[in-house]
């Protein structure tokens, strides 16, 4: 069942540029990608890429010099700013980077749900002791933290959660156990996007990866996929499987542009050695290939 | 101011502002003192075409003395900020590079200092100075410097502890050169702004010494003394004569205290990108 | 012996030890993986022998010689987050000068664009600006490098880039390697050795 679909997502920024002039920044274009209930789609790209973003967009929490083109859709019906309020919280809920998104006034037990009878239940079930209500957000260590944020979440009985960078700073056992929570709450039926930039731990724990790249998703793949570099359908793909350390640590010359900077064709063709003319002058349609998406007029 | 981004129009702002005080000084040094002439047939005169803000009981064009007498403020105050300024920055930077001795005996010694009523102290500095116009200087540049010498000293203790200032180090910088190339460029924004915003505050000070007989002599047109000599015809009715200069004074002091936070807004690097 | 690290010994206020007395040895041309779960004291450790914090008992030799205090330090520690190692008013171009004067074919290597010299900070991506630190670090008078998680920010390929410049660099010069990372992948292609903190805190 697709819980949520985004559909040719662009975010731009109206920022200054040095002195008086003021410019419009992109930083995401032309995203595609649809969640499905029980099932975990991580994004992985490098931290600071503008994924998190994605995230402001789907809860309708962007700042007011966002431009948004594009759709996104719930459950096949249109995601307005109305629905979104509607949503937030409850049926839709952001586990946020830190805790710095919670009130630093309010106690944490008022925050995770104003029902006490969830709050008790949440909270068993992460392990934390009933104590914990009554402190302030400063007061929680790392771990306690992730939790209590995973517990607001999960307190709203959320159908779609989304992960923002869940896992930075925590040691390996706590990311870890970040991970099984999600993998659990995905078991039970809600649908996952993690947002993130630890490729390793995405290829764990999600079913199926969207590749990021300048400000667009160039693939959607399985996890299981990323095993083979065979399997993987975009030259950008193979050279992230190329790159990792436990396959050949070898690396594609080149930087990655800025979303946007490429003013036609296929964002990955300066960097890539299957491009042809087509390649450069227009942006190849994400079409699916063998049980995945891929946006490449070469792939196989 | 519509199709202008925010930023464009404060840069406009803040430039008009300053053309404005520009052409307030200038028209005060440079109108001539024949202007300021006692002429007794024109003697207390309403505001009218010929003289705006009326003349007062010498004959003398009360728009002109109003000029003059900002004029005169305005050098007043300029001296004494930049003087209290200089005195803010080496205090503060020497309170934040020192060892911590030396910053505890100077963040007494700031405490101290303004625990003390500062116009009390001025006005007592002023009639050591034997009045005068050195003695408004001194006294205000005295007694001006605590605010923006914190200021400087925690804008200076926040570089000096950022990761790429102790890097320096590393890279066999001197202190003097980490000093100069990291520490200073970062604190002369809010310097130059809380120089800025200083003036209001020194303007007001010679303006209210002088008016109190504390300052600047009688023979000088300053604001403090239209003021001083005004509030004696008030019952006659010549409202005009305290009125336009009160008026002009506080409306200077407003535009320049806007000129400081638009330079503000300007020049702060972490301002929202809208 | 490059490198000896004598009983270290730190705490953060005083009372509870976080470094109990760590000692270890790096001889020069070493890479040495330096492994231990988050917030165990690696990053103080390094701080400690790139001669940022004094340590309260025990001391560090360079070469048989504590740490000089002025001049260039022949131990440069690279951060994790390259954005509060650089100077957010300075062009870039100058950021990278402060040290020495990196040759072009460096900058090429690590993939330093010249468009990006005239640039300020907040105009480039952390991937970026991280390359302008490593490039700052190498200056010839360099003999150990501490890396502190510098490609745990940044995404697999520009990990992989960044690592292939150091260890052609620091294999050219027979500079010395602490590499701070949670991922024993990279640490396995990266270093010879590995080093378990909490082994060596624990004794």
């Amino acid at each position: 069942m697709k819980a949520l679909e985004v559909k040719n997502l662009s975010i731009s920024f109206n920022r200054y540029q040095k002195g008086l002039k003021k410019k419009d920044l992109k930083v995401i274009s032309n995203l595609n990608i649809s969640l499905y209930e029980g099932q975990i789609l991580a994004i992985a790209g490098s931290s600071g890429s503008g994924k998190s973003l994605l995230a402001h967009a789907i809860l309708g929490i962007l700042p007011k010099n966002a431009k948004v083109e594009g759709t996104m859709l719930w459950y096949g019906e249109p995601l307005t700013l109305s629905l979104q309020k509607k949503l937030r919280g409850k049926e839709l809920a952001l586990v946020p980077q830190s805790i710095t998104y919670l009130d630093p006034i309010k106690r944490v037990g008022k925050q995770i749900s104003e029902d006490q009878s969830k709050v008790t239940a949440v909270l068993k079930r992460y392990d934390l002791s009933e104590k914990i209500k009554r402190l302030y957000p400063f007061e929680l260590s790392g771990g306690m933290a992730r939790r209590v944020l995973l517990a607001t979440a999960v307190a709203g009985n959320a159908k779609v959660i989304i992960a923002d960078e869940p896992t930075p700073g925590l040691s390996k056992e706590l990311a870890e156990t970040a991970m099984s929570h999600f993998r659990e709450l995905a078991d039970q039926g809600a649908a996952v996007l993690l947002i993130t930039h630890d490729l390793d731990l995405a290829l764990r724990y999600a079913d199926r990866i969207a590749v990021f790249y300048a400000g667009t998703t160039v693939e959607i793949a399985k996890a299981s996929d990323f095993e083979r570099e065979e399997l993987l359908r975009h030259p950008y793909s193979r050279a992230l499987w190329n790159a990792m350390p436990q396959n050949n640590f070898k690396s594609t010359p080149g930087v990655q542009p800025y979303a946007g900077s490429i003013e036609s064709g296929c964002v990955f063709a300066p960097r890539c050695n299957l491009k042809t003319l087509e390649c450069t002058q227009t942006t190849p349609p994400m079409r699916i290939l063998r049980d995945g998406e891929v946006c490449c007029y070469h792939a196989t | 101011m519509r199709g202008l981004n925010r930023r464009t129009s404060a840069a406009i702002t803040a430039i008009v502002i300053l053309a404005i005080i520009i052409a307030i000084y200038l028209g005060g040094s440079l109108l001539p003192d024949s202007a300021l002439k006692a002429d007794f047939s024109q003697k207390a005169l309403k505001p009218s075409v010929d003289h705006i803000f009326g003349t007062d009981y010498l004959g003398r064009d009360m728009f002109v003395r109003t000029i003059k007498g900002l004029s005169l403020s305005l050098t007043v105050g300029a001296i004494a900020s930049c003087i209290s300024a200089l005195i803010a920055l080496v205090i503060g930077t020497t309170a934040a590079l020192g060892k911590g001795l030396i910053d505890h005996a100077i963040n007494w010694f700031i405490d101290v200092f303004m625990s003390v009523p500062h116009t009390v102290l001025l006005i007592l500095i002023a009639m050591v100075l034997d009045r005068g116009a050195t003695g408004v200087l001194i006294g205000i540049a005295l007694t001006h410097w605590c605010q923006l010498a914190r200021i400087v000293r925690a804008e200076v203790l926040q570089v000096r502890s950022q990761q790429f200032v102790l890097a320096s180090r590393k890279f066999g910088k001197s202190p003097f050169w980490i000093a100069k190339e990291h520490i200073f460029p970062h604190v002369i924004p809010q310097f130059f702004v809380g120089l800025i915003l200083m003036f209001p505050h020194a303007i007001m000070h010679e303006s209210g010494l002088t008016f109190l007989g504390f300052g600047l002599p009688p023979e000088q047109p300053a604001i403090g003394i239209i003021l001083s000599e005004a509030m004696s015809y008030i019952s006659s009715g010549a409202w005009w004569l305290a009125f336009f200069p009160g008026l002009s004074l506080v409306i200077l002091v407003l535009l320049i205290d806007k000129l400081g936070s638009t330079v503000r807004y300007l020049l702060e690097p972490r301002e929202a990108q809208m | 012996m490059l490198l000896e690290v004598k009983n270290i010994k730190f705490s953060h206020d005083g009372k509870t030890p976080l470094i109990k007395g760590i000692s270890f040895c790096i001889e020069a041309g070493e890479r040495v993986a330096l492994v231990g779960p988050s917030g165990c004291g690696k990053s103080t450790l390094a701080q400690i022998i790139a001669g940022y914090i004094k340590p309260h008992g025990g001391k560090i030799l360079f070469d048989g010689a504590p740490l000089p205090d002025r001049g260039y330090c022949p131990i440069q520690l690279i951060y994790q987050h390259p954005e509060k190692a650089i100077n957010p008013r300075w062009r870039l171009g100058k950021t990278l000068r402060e040290a020495w004067d990196p040759d072009e074919s460096l900058l090429k290597d690590l993939g330093i664009e010249k468009a990006w010299l005239d640039r300020y900070p907040s105009e480039l991506s952390g991937g970026e600006l991280q390359r302008f630190c490593i490039a700052r670090a190498l200056a010839p008078q360099t003999r150990l490098i501490i890396a502190d998680e510098i490609s745990t920010m940044l995404d697999v390929i520009t990990q992989a880039q960044v690592w292939e410049v150091l260890l052609k660099v620091t294999q050219e010069r027979g500079i010395g390697i602490i590499a701070i990372t949670h991922s024993e992948d990279l640490a396995k292609r990266v270093c010879t050795r590995v080093i378990n903190f909490e082994d060596l805190n624990n004794r």
